[in-house]
């Protein structure tokens, strides 16, 4: 999931799309991020190259919206509602994903288990929803 | 070339070789101190433009020649036609410093000031006791008013004897080369001041016999009080005027390129000047002209390149031009003394630190053969009789095994001219008398110490001469150079003012420090 400067990146991504839930005037998502090119990336305790900057989740909230619709702790996520988030700062990543004026949200994002299954399942058909992404 | 003739500077030991070693220790030790002999601390400084030539008597020297000269006189080579021998420099600085009567011109300023001054402190008393003394019977008598001006007459006359005495009743330490204008032009006006109040006095009082005292008392008592004004005046253009800094001048000595920046307020050239010289007894090594030459087997190596004499007296240019292709044929063959010197000076060092490892450990050693001796010390010992000395005997007593190695360190750091075996002995007295560690005693000899160190005390001044190209009561301005001379060496002065300072203000609220741990931060969304 690490990088080379200059190489179009690869990933097994995976389609996931969250339905803003209202709780008093604001709309949340149900789980918290980290990351981004101006945090520490050393201490990312979900990232395999610890010198990844990208946006993971740390945490979901149980029975939000993202639980339900199938995020997992530990993602990362690459695109918000085609916005990039492997190159944002930790703010820009927010407010990407709180725009108060989109109900939905649409993310791509990748872990180690997609990767792990596409590899295994070399040969057969890939399932459907997951897609080799390249940014 | 041969010992006799050469008349360079170098050599002026070597041109001795037949007289005794004794008889040149003797000349040394006079010619240092001819050339150093100080002062009470007395400065005379002489104005001189930069065209004239600093020995008369020497330039002279090479100008009178003659068109038979080459017949009977050897060759003399060197560095110059136009050098002089050392021996000829030193018998000029006697006879300049020794034989310059002192100056009764020294004395004129002060003089003058203290006899106005005086008049101008007499006067309001003059001006109460003369209707008193003449008219005494036509006076309107005063009360108590006239106690009140009695009383505060009396303090304000006090306080006016007290504060010139502490401010300008001190002698002077320098003689400057023109007047010196705040204090010219104070004295004109306290003089202009009192003569116009003896005018009005002798016009209204004396004349018509005025009856009215307490107008009398009144008239003294404002004379009072103006010359207190004066006196503030004379205090802030005197005193105070210069204390704020306002240009850095950098003093740079010609000969070793010793160099310092001070700090100094408006003052014109001839008292910066002062200043300047006041610092530099205190702050700059002591010049030693023994530690400016090159080690002669360096230079030697230099002087047998090539020489061009000029045997005419009307250079062509021709002959520019072909000294000019001379010199850079010699500039191109490989010279390659920059390495010996390198050499040299790393042999000089080591050896330097061998001597003073040397002389250190002697000095130690010498130190612990004697003790102070406590007074209950004296009765408590008979059967032990120790011989109880003064301290001029215990210097001595120690000295002798020490000396050697003195000696050799103090030739080896060219400095044996500034201490003779006297006053090393003086010293090592005064260190034993105030229970100094052999460390401190050495202090004197390990470093070159200021000028001051140095000084006997003498009354005559000392001669510098101020050269400058602006008139010397001018005012300090950005780029003014001047230079201090003397004999051997000289002072160059530049003056640069000091930046403005724009000082601008931040405030940080003590609360804002605030600080973060470089985590990775969460959040929710």
């Amino acid at each position: 999931m690490s990088f080379v400067p200059g190489q179009p990146v690869t990933a097994v991504v995976q389609r996931i799309e969250i339905q803003k839930l209202r709780q008093g005037e604001n709309l949340i998502l149900g789980f918290s991020i980290g990351g981004g090119i101006d945090q520490d990336p050393g201490q990312n305790p979900f990232s395999e190259d610890k010198t990844d900057k990208g946006i993971y989740v740390t945490r979901i909230s149980p029975g939000g919206p993202a639980e339900v619709a199938g995020l997992m702790m530990g993602d990362k996520i690459m695109q918000v509602n085609g916005w990039d988030m492997t190159m944002v700062t930790h703010d820009q990543a927010r407010k990407k994903l709180t725009k108060q004026k989109e109900d939905v949200v649409r993310l791509l994002i990748t872990r180690k288990s997609l990767e792990d299954v596409v590899s295994q399942s070399k040969g057969q058909n890939p399932r459907p929803g997951c897609f080799t992404y390249k940014h | 070339m041969d010992n006799e003739s050469q008349y360079s500077g170098y050599s002026y030991k070597s041109s001795h070789s037949r007289s005794s070693r004794k008889h040149r220790d003797r000349r040394d030790r006079h010619r240092s101190k001819s050339r150093d002999s100080s002062s009470r601390g007395d400065k005379s400084v002489t104005i001189q433009t930069p065209a004239e030539p600093l020995l008369d008597a020497e330039s002279t020297r090479g100008d009178d020649r003659d068109d038979n000269w080459g017949e009977t006189t050897t060759v003399v080579t060197g560095t110059s036609e136009h050098s002089i021998s050392n021996e000829d420099l030193t018998r000029l600085t006697k006879d300049l410093e020794e034989s310059a009567p002192l100056e009764c011109k020294r004395f004129v300023g002060p003089a003058l000031g203290g006899c106005l001054s005086f008049f101008a402190l007499v006067t309001p008393l003059a001006f109460l006791i003369l209707p008193q003394v003449l008219w005494r019977d036509a006076l309107n008598p005063c009360g108590t008013p006239c106690e009140g001006l009695y009383v505060s007459l009396a303090f304000k006359l006090l306080v006016l004897l007290i504060s010139s005495w502490a401010l300008f009743f001190r002698p002077p330490r320098a003689t400057l080369p023109r007047f010196f204008v705040f204090r010219c032009l104070l004295m004109v006006l306290v003089f202009l001041f009192v003569a116009s109040y003896w005018l009005f006095y002798g016009v209204r009082v004396l004349e018509p016999r005025e009856p009215d005292y307490r107008g009398i008392v009144e008239y003294a008592a404002s004379l009072v009080d103006a010359l207190l004004f004066i006196q503030y005046l004379a205090l802030v253009l005197l005193e105070v005027r210069h204390l704020q800094p306002a240009f850095c001048l950098k003093v740079v000595r010609s000969t070793d390129g010793a160099s310092r920046f001070y700090n100094v307020g408006h003052l014109s050239i001839q008292r910066a000047a002062v200043w300047v010289l006041d610092h530099y007894y205190s702050d700059f090594s002591v010049y030693n002209p023994a530690t400016l030459n090159l080690p002669k087997s360096i230079l030697s190596k230099k002087m047998t390149g090539f020489k061009v004499y000029s045997l005419d007296e009307n250079t062509t240019n021709n002959s520019t031009g072909q000294s000019r292709a001379m010199i850079a044929a010699a500039a191109r063959r490989r010279d390659n003394s920059h390495n010996e010197y390198y050499y040299e000076e790393a042999e000089m060092e080591r050896r330097i630190r061998k001597r003073k490892a040397r002389l250190v450990v002697a000095v130690e050693e010498a130190f612990t053969h004697i003790k102070r001796l406590h007074e209950d010390e004296a009765a408590s010992s008979p059967k032990h009789p120790r011989e109880v000395m003064d301290p001029r005997e215990a210097a001595q007593a120690i000295f002798a095994p020490m000396a050697r190695a003195m000696q050799k360190y103090l030739r080896t750091t060219r400095q044996q001219g500034f201490h003779s075996m006297e006053s090393i002995l003086t010293h090592l007295q005064f260190c034993i008398t105030h229970n100094m560690t052999p460390k401190a005693f050495l202090e004197r000899y390990l470093a070159p110490g200021p000028t001051l160190q140095y000084q006997q005390q003498s009354g005559r001044g000392r001669q510098w001469t101020l050269v400058s190209e602006e008139p010397v009561t001018s005012a300090l301005r950005q780029g003014l150079v001047f230079s201090l001379r003397r004999l051997d060496f000289s002072l160059v002065v530049t003056v640069t003012p000091l930046p403005f300072l724009r000082l601008g203000e931040e405030f940080i609220d003590p609360k804002s420090h605030k600080f973060v741990m470089r985590l990775q931060s969460e959040t929710s969304v």
